[in-house]
């Protein structure tokens, strides 16, 4: 309900439930726990009187507790009954030691509540298509029009024309049980390979590099960065980012706060000394801008980047440290082969190196001796690296995850605390499916529905209208392919499902239309296209576990119910599955039946145990899981009983009631290869892709994309709630003042933004640490999409370059409404 | 609650016939009365009424501290220098907010330059010509806002209600020692 004023708050009860849960969001997942109790009471506010234990009857002290109107709900279970809600950060969390970010602060707020504006959105029933509407309708009859039309087009043309967009991760529409179920249904059952991931165009890694070099991309904990003597972050913004890994364990160890940690790990005489940072962004983000305030300009370095020049950079430092000889020679030989052929590959003189990167010589130098330059004692520094989104979406993601863990294993910055060479990642990790049918590189999916391929997509949990590369065109065609299948549906009357695919069958087989699904919490913005879309639940509305950038599986327990009849991804799968099974017995099929057996799932916990923890157990199928063999340790009351701690995956045993990780990989040397050495792989610099060239050469802005702080991904929960909405009606788009009045654009004017392959819109935010010429724009908003202007380009692996995207800027006009409501003040802590 | 005309004017920011129509829809909202009535017959809380300065002694950028709705809760009284929505004094220019960062309860410092309010803990930065908006930073809550009146007869600013929870509270009126 809307509040004026909002003055006071309902406390939770001393007897309230409270449940744990890991925020939806960020991969940090921070620990938070949930109080719920009936709607008519409340706490009082002596410290026995309230389940915070804290005493209202006077003014907290800072630092106490975070506790507002955002952290709290008014819901409704299925029996009819109404509760609050709240969800606080909890204190014993290692992740976040009780502190909250403005993302899982507002967890309690997205909670579905019939009464609120983003409660509203949510999807309660199926829905689909029929004659000119949408009708909401049974999950019988959603689930026998998807299996009908599914055994048609598989028996007709083969797995190849199931198409699939889906969700790959942990937290929020994700998890160990959604990415099981999912991944059962469509490789094991449906047997398809044409899957694209949430934000790319193929079924891939991010991390394919560091893979095939041996290491892990997840390979320290984020206590290490305490235990570091240099942090290396590197395209990364970790404040806006991964806050609270960011606050609770880089700023300590930044502050000088963590002398014991180091003592604790570090060799016998090894010197102590005050923790440094060095920063590479082509943009003064939030992060940088704030650590000068937090730290002092003495302790980080700043090497602002030419965009696209990180291979460079590496292959500089790499040359420069060896030619120092601090590489780790020892280490080297014993543990890693390819070391001499990689060298030579990628040698780049210091000279070299400053032209391309644009970075001088002397700050090279002393980001070399920052990082790598042996200790007054003789020790290797413990150096750090965390990279994301700058490597990630950058110029050839193979070429330069290379480069760098060429520099990392030169210098022995893995396995060792205080060291990891990690990416820092989006959301959490949960992955747990059988083997992808495809082989590498994976088709192409984007292009194969361009191009006409496909007669059905499933887009599961995702949505590339906002989140692909190349996205006008892609949307465009997805479109017209989509309404085809519409029109046909338009002369259907009175038919049953059956009926319904036979003539949506047609449609796509011989009209070239394309049958969509969605099934999601909302109705996105990709079910403009969709014919049918499903209603999921996610995190409190199910139980679900993760993983965070260090590994660390958490429980999320459920205290909620979903709304109207939405249900969990897995046993939505389940029911697919279940009615192929049953369709293809009906034909006396026993084959195909067959491979849509060991569906019979009723709860999660089913889906948890028959994926997660069957992982390399005998008698299973081979599984990819996060959790590797010995995940069946886990069970939901070991990790209820763990909390917010949860354990390190890999799990070592369970032991006195406890389950015991990994704080860390590769302590023993032992690398994920075959012969169990890392391998250096020859990565040299070989400038811009000429597809990405053509663009920069012809238009004059750098349109860097990420995110900010207060949004989420496509902002899905973020658009429906107006503490996130109202401070951006339109993705925010950061330019430097010159530039903007050269253009005659003023903060608060919407601009397009246009190149060759597509125009968007975005409401210009004059911003003084923005270099001329350059640009930072929200990616992947609902109504201002980034991707429309990215190229098609791909590295070998199909990793888009989403980074790589030049474009001009004109002004488009004024809202005047958002003059009044709509801070242009400076986002940077200055 | 008594709700003069003059404080209407304060926390609304509108004119007389605006404030009219949305002061009976405040009054006679059922729902909102029944959400957070305590006291039957009120629909807020018993705010006082606290000078904290004349406008004529205030200087553009150089805040003045005060403590309101008690002594526990300190707040910061602002002459901007730019007339801003629901400023009160001669050039409308004049707001007051809590000193308390809503994320964690750490005191917000005022940029006299930036004319926002910065939290030195976990680094938000609330608008002071925004109703408190976050600009950036940790908080879920804007930056509560102290509803200031303005007397023309002897040039006095008063603070006369909160419009926000305050950092580290079930309620902005804490209960009688």
């Amino acid at each position: 309900m809307f509040e004026y004023k909002k003055d006071r708050i309902a406390l939770p009860p001393a007897d309230a439930e409270k449940t744990q849960t890991c925020c939806h969001f960020c991969i940090v997942g921070c620990g938070y726990h949930v109080y719920k109790w009936p709607a008519d009471q409340e706490g009082g506010l002596a410290p026995e009187q309230n389940a915070l234990g804290l005493d209202f009857r006077q003014q907290l002290p800072p630092l106490q507790v975070t506790m507002t109107q955002a952290m709290t709900n008014v819901v409704q279970d299925d029996d009819g009954s109404y509760h609050r809600i709240m969800i606080l950060p909890d204190k014993d969390c290692k992740v976040n030691g009780g502190l909250s970010s403005t993302r899982g602060g507002q967890m309690a707020s997205i909670m579905y509540s019939p009464q609120t504006p983003v409660g509203s959105q949510r999807v309660k029933y199926p829905r689909v298509f029929a004659g000119d509407e949408w009708r909401d309708t049974s999950w019988d009859h959603a689930i026998s029009l998807y299996s009908h039309l599914t055994k048609l087009i598989l028996d007709d043309a083969g797995s190849d024309q199931l198409m699939f967009n889906l969700f790959d991760h942990g937290g929020a529409g994700g998890g160990f049980e959604n990415t099981w179920g999912t991944g059962k249904l469509i490789f094991t059952g449906l047997g398809s390979k044409m899957v694209r991931i949430h934000n790319r165009p193929a079924y891939n890694s991010e991390c394919h590099a560091t893979r095939d070099m041996g290491i892990g991309e997840l390979n320290n904990s984020y206590e290490d960065a305490q235990m570091a003597d240099c942090i290396f972050s590197i395209g990364a913004n970790a404040y806006e980012t991964q806050t609270n890994y960011f606050l609770n364990h880089w700023l300590p160890s930044l502050q000088g706060q963590t002398t014991d940690k180091k003592r604790a790990v570090y060799d016998n005489g090894e010197t102590i000394q005050q923790t440094k940072v060095i920063l590479v962004d082509p943009r003064r983000a939030l992060t940088v801008a704030l650590l000068e305030q937090a730290i002092g300009k003495d302790n980080m370095l700043f090497l602002d980047i030419e965009p696209g020049t990180d291979t460079a950079l590496f292959n500089g430092l790499l040359t420069y440290v060896v030619d120092q000889g601090w590489q780790d020679k020892r280490f080297i030989e014993a543990h890693t082969t390819g070391f001499e052929a990689a060298f030579k590959a990628n040698r780049l003189s210091l000279d070299e190196t400053s032209q391309i990167t644009g970075i001088s010589k002397d700050k090279l130098i002393k980001a070399a001796e920052w990082a790598y330059k042996p200790k007054a004692s003789g020790h290797l520094p413990r150096t750090m690296h965390g990279y994301e989104k700058g490597i990630i979406w950058g110029n050839d993601n193979y070429r330069i995850q290379s480069a760098l863990v060429d520099l990392v294993l030169a210098t022995h910055n893995v396995g060792r605390r205080g060291t990891g060479v990690v990416r820092m990642g989006g959301h959490q990790e949960g992955y747990c499916r059988p083997p992808y049918p495809g082989g590498r590189p994976a088709p192409y999916v984007d292009q194969e529905i361009i191009q006409g391929n496909g007669q059905m997509l499933t887009v599961w949990a995702c949505n590339s209208f906002q989140t692909t590369l190349n996205a006008e065109q892609y949307r465009n065609e997805v479109l017209r392919r989509s309404d085809i299948v519409k029109q046909a549906l338009r002369k259907v009357r009175g038919a049953g499902p059956e009926r319904m695919a036979e003539v949506i069958h047609k449609a796509v087989k011989e009209d070239g239309g394309l049958f969509v699904t969605v099934i999601d919490l909302y109705a996105t913005r990709f079910a403009e296209a969709a014919h049918l879309v499903l209603p999921a639940a996610h995190t409190g509305e199910m139980n679900l576990t993760s993983m965070n950038g260090e590994r660390r599986l958490r429980l999320s327990e459920k205290f909620m119910d979903p709304p109207g009849t939405a249900k969990p991804d897995c046993l939505i799968a389940a029911d697919m599955a279940n009615a192929l099974r049953k369709l293809y017995e009906a034909d006396g099929n026993a084959e195909m039946a067959k491979r849509f057996e060991g569906f019979d799932w009723n709860t999660e916990e089913d889906a948890f145990n028959d994926g997660f923890r069957r992982a390399g157990q005998p008698g299973a199928p081979k599984i990819d899981s996060q959790g590797g063999p010995t995940g069946h340790l886990a069970t939901y009351e070991r990790l209820r009983a763990a909390g917010n701690n949860g354990v390190q995956l890999p799990i070592k045993e369970y032991k006195n009631g406890q389950l015991i990780g990994t704080d860390m990989l590769y302590t023993d040397n032992r690398f994920d290869t075959d012969d169990g050495k890392a391998h250096f792989q020859p990565s040299p610099w070989n400038g811009l892709p000429d597809t990405v060239e053509e663009q920069r050469k012809k238009y004059r802005f750098w349109i860097n994309n990420g995110r900010t702080n207060q949004i989420w991904q496509t902002a899905y929960h973020d658009q429906h709630v107006e503490f996130r909405r109202g401070r951006y009606p339109m993705a925010p788009l950061e330019i430097n003042p010159d530039d903007a009045s050269e253009l005659g654009i003023e903060s608060g004017d919407i601009v397009e933004l246009f190149n060759d392959y597509g125009a968007t819109t975005a409401m210009a935010y004059v911003e003084p640490d923005i270099k001329k010429n350059h640009v930072f724009m929200e990616a992947m908003y609902f109504n201002s999409v980034m991707g429309d202007l990215v190229t098609p380009w791909t590295d070998r692996n199909i990793i888009p370059y989403y980074k790589g995207t030049w474009a001009d800027i004109r002004r488009a006009g004024k809202i005047e409404h958002y003059d009044e409501k709509v801070s242009f003040k400076r986002r940077r802590y200055v | 609650m008594k709700l003069s005309r003059r404080r209407f004017l304060a926390f609304t920011g509108t004119t007389a016939v605006g404030s009219a129509a949305l002061g009976g829809n405040l009054l006679l909202n059922p729902a909102h009365a029944a959400e957070s009535n305590r006291q039957p017959g009120k629909i807020h809380l018993d705010y006082p009424t606290t000078t904290v300065s004349k406008a004529g002694d205030l200087k553009v950028g150089q805040p003045v501290s005060f403590t309101y709705p008690d002594t526990s809760s300190p707040c910061t009284l602002v002459k901007t220098g730019r007339k801003t929505q629901g400023g009160v004094g001669p050039e409308g220019d004049i707001v007051a907010y809590s000193n308390l960062c809503t994320h964690m309860g750490c005191p917000v410092s005022y940029s006299a330059e930036e004319r926002t309010f910065k939290c030195p803990c976990h680094f938000s930065v609330f608008d002071s010509e925004l109703n408190g908006q976050m600009v950036s930073g940790q908080a879920t809550e804007n930056l509560p806002r102290i509803l200031l009146s303005y007397r023309d007869s002897d040039d006095s600013i008063e603070a006369v209600g909160v419009e926000g929870l305050i950092y580290g509270r079930q309620a902005n009126i804490l209960p009688r020692a």
